[in-house]
């Protein structure tokens, strides 16, 4: 199965193109003015201010977005071309005959009552060495010979914790693997892509502390070696974010600092809006896309429909993650270009390294609603076609 | 046990809505689908705030008016029937519609339904008229802050005098669909499913 899957992962994952309707890529003024065209008869030399049929326009646009819309689909886990034999990806596939049923059921044994145990076992020791090991590494003096075993050790539990979920990962263009006070920028799609790349490299972590068994993860790992973790309180606060990961970034001895900037996990068909905060530091950013097979299962998290908890198991219970990992050549923000910019630049690297659609949507849209400056701009381009030609009508 | 039925067995009554809106078995299936999508908690019925999360709607001048549309006679829930309901009005027009049993009612998609859902759009106490009022509150919402309160009225003024012809300073059903008679309503307010 391992060998099947490698092979596998030298083509591109073929994304299974599901828009629901017919679109024409036209723009705004376009279409309002064959609109008009058909409507009327007379000439058009000096084309009408407004006219009753322009709401057509905005009307079939809204309509079309309540059908199908880029964004909401990006919420919930891809579909399917055919079967894994997961009841859990079976959303359109009505008819299954007995062979399959039987099939699947065998599947749900050798999943269930053998893969299950061994992966959670694995699981267990390899969080548990992670943190017996590093609390040890932090009682040793601070010098080369931590460093070396703290490497070491943070590498050999992430790889233990990769075999836990059967993770079958292709690298690519390793020569490109992030340096030392760099930024290493990745698409979001799953708590598993941390230790997807981190297994493979040695970086500083960013996050947010929590409780439970997490918390006791991150304090272990801090002992060992320096991670920035924020309290709930200081997340708010955009300059003390900063402030903090451009100190680390600035000392050249520390580690790579990685960070997801869409923010939320999106489910892997696209790329949606990085926020500025890491690319305004000024470090070199080493991007790094990330494309999981949805073959093996679905590395997806739906945070709104499952706990950390039941997404492990999930995870534990599909046939395997296989994904690819590329590491893409460093950039570094131009004189000419600002934060935003920039971000879009190493966000449109990302998207067409691993095949992935690039939004200009924001990821929080999972929880908030759209800011109205994105209305406005419509508004403008309207405005601009009814009342630029009043002012030609006004002086005749 | 056919290939399909297992899945439209889950949509209640898609019988009498395949009558009553002319989708077709599979259009039902997917919007279906779409409608659980959007439908965020699993309430079983779409809230105004469901479809305000829809970001691409929520940017479009006239994204409110086309939310309330789902929402007659100040119901708070729209459920799938009443969703396909108003989808329904931009199937495209096929040829087997054109001649239809002149005893069975108009369907959804029918020149006039299309017209009237767009005067339904401008016609906000739906009384049946647009009148100057409703005109220049529904073009605010197309341009925003950018047009002058007065060039506004200017352009509301002109609309309503082009198309009112009883005098009666309001656009009737009759007038507007009378001003629109050239229009090809059929193509312009149509939206085509994918199999």
């Amino acid at each position: 199965m391992e060998r099947g899957a490698k092979e596998k992962n030298h083509q591109l994952y073929k994304p299974y193109t599901n828009g629901i309707i017919a679109k024409d890529p036209t723009s705004l003024e376009e279409e309002i003015k064959e609109i008009r065209r058909s409507g009327s008869s007379k000439a058009l030399d000096n084309t009408p201010e407004f006219e009753l049929s322009d709401i057509f326009y905005f009307c079939r646009k809204g309509m079309e977005t309540i059908m199908d819309d880029e964004v909401t689909k990006r919420f919930s886990a891809e579909e399917l071309e055919s079967w894994n034999l997961l009841s859990r990806t079976n959303y359109n596939f009505q008819y299954i005959s007995l062979r399959l049923t039987v099939l699947w059921g065998l599947g749900v044994l050798i999943r269930y009552c053998f893969l299950l145990p061994l992966r959670i076992a694995l699981a267990f020791t390899g969080i548990s060495l992670l943190v017996v090991g590093t609390t040890v590494v932090g009682y040793l003096p601070n010098g080369r010979f931590k460093e070396f075993m703290s490497k070491h050790v943070h590498l050999m539990c992430y790889r233990i914790c990769v075999r836990a979920l059967t993770a079958i990962i292709t690298y690519h263009d390793r020569e490109n693997r992030p340096r030392n006070g760099g930024i290493c920028v990745a698409n979001h799609t799953s708590p598993i892509d941390v230790i997807i790349l981190a297994s493979d490299g040695y970086y500083a972590m960013v996050g947010q502390v929590h409780g439970g068994l997490m918390g006791v993860i991150q304090r272990a790992m801090v002992k060992a070696c320096p991670h920035v973790w924020f309290e709930r309180s200081e997340v708010k606060d955009r300059h003390l974010v900063a402030k903090r990961l451009t100190e680390h970034v600035q000392d050249k001895s520390k580690l790579p600092i990685l960070i997801f900037p869409e923010g939320t996990c999106i489910n892997n068909t696209s790329v949606m809006m990085f926020k500025k905060g890491s690319f305004e530091i000024g470090a070199t950013v080493y991007p790094v896309a990330i494309k999981y097979d949805p073959q093996f299962g679905d590395a997806f998290w739906n945070s709104s429909k499952y706990g950390m908890v039941t997404y492990l198991l999930r995870m534990m219970t599909s046939w395997a993650i296989v994904c690819s990992v590329w590491y893409l050549p460093p950039m570094t923000r131009e004189a000419d270009e600002d934060a935003v910019q920039f971000a879009n630049r190493v966000k449109s690297a990302i998207a067409r390294q691993g095949g992935l659609v690039d939004l200009l949507w924001d990821g929080g849209l999972k929880r908030e609603k759209v800011k109205d400056t994105f209305k406005e701009e419509q508004q403008k381009l309207y405005s601009k076609m009814i009342v630029g030609n009043h002012e030609d009508r006004s002086r005749s | 046990m056919g290939s399909r039925s297992s899945h439209a067995a889950v949509i209640p009554d898609v019988d009498s809505i395949r009558r009553e809106t002319g989708f077709s078995q599979a259009s039902l299936v997917r919007l279906h689908h779409r409608f659980q999508a959007l439908d965020r908690n699993k309430k079983g019925y779409l809230s105004r705030m469901d479809l305000q999360q829809i970001g691409a709607l929520a940017v479009n001048p006239l994204g409110d008016r086309i939310i309330e549309s789902f929402f007659p006679n100040g119901s708070q829930r729209v459920d799938f029937p009443g969703f396909v309901r108003v989808l329904a009005h931009f199937r495209p027009v096929e040829d087997e519609d054109t001649d239809q049993d002149p005893k069975k009612p108009e369907p959804l998609n029918s020149r006039r339904n299309k017209l009237h859902y767009a005067f339904q759009l401008y016609d906000l106490d739906r009384d049946g008229k647009i009148s100057r009022h409703e005109m220049l509150q529904v073009l605010r919402l197309m341009v925003g802050v950018q047009v002058t309160e007065e060039q506004l009225e200017n352009i509301a003024d002109r609309t309503v005098q082009e198309a009112d012809e009883d005098g009666d300073g309001a656009v009737s059903f009759l007038e507007f669909t009378k001003s629109l008679e050239k229009m090809d309503v059929e193509q312009k307010m149509s939206i085509r499913i994918l199999k």
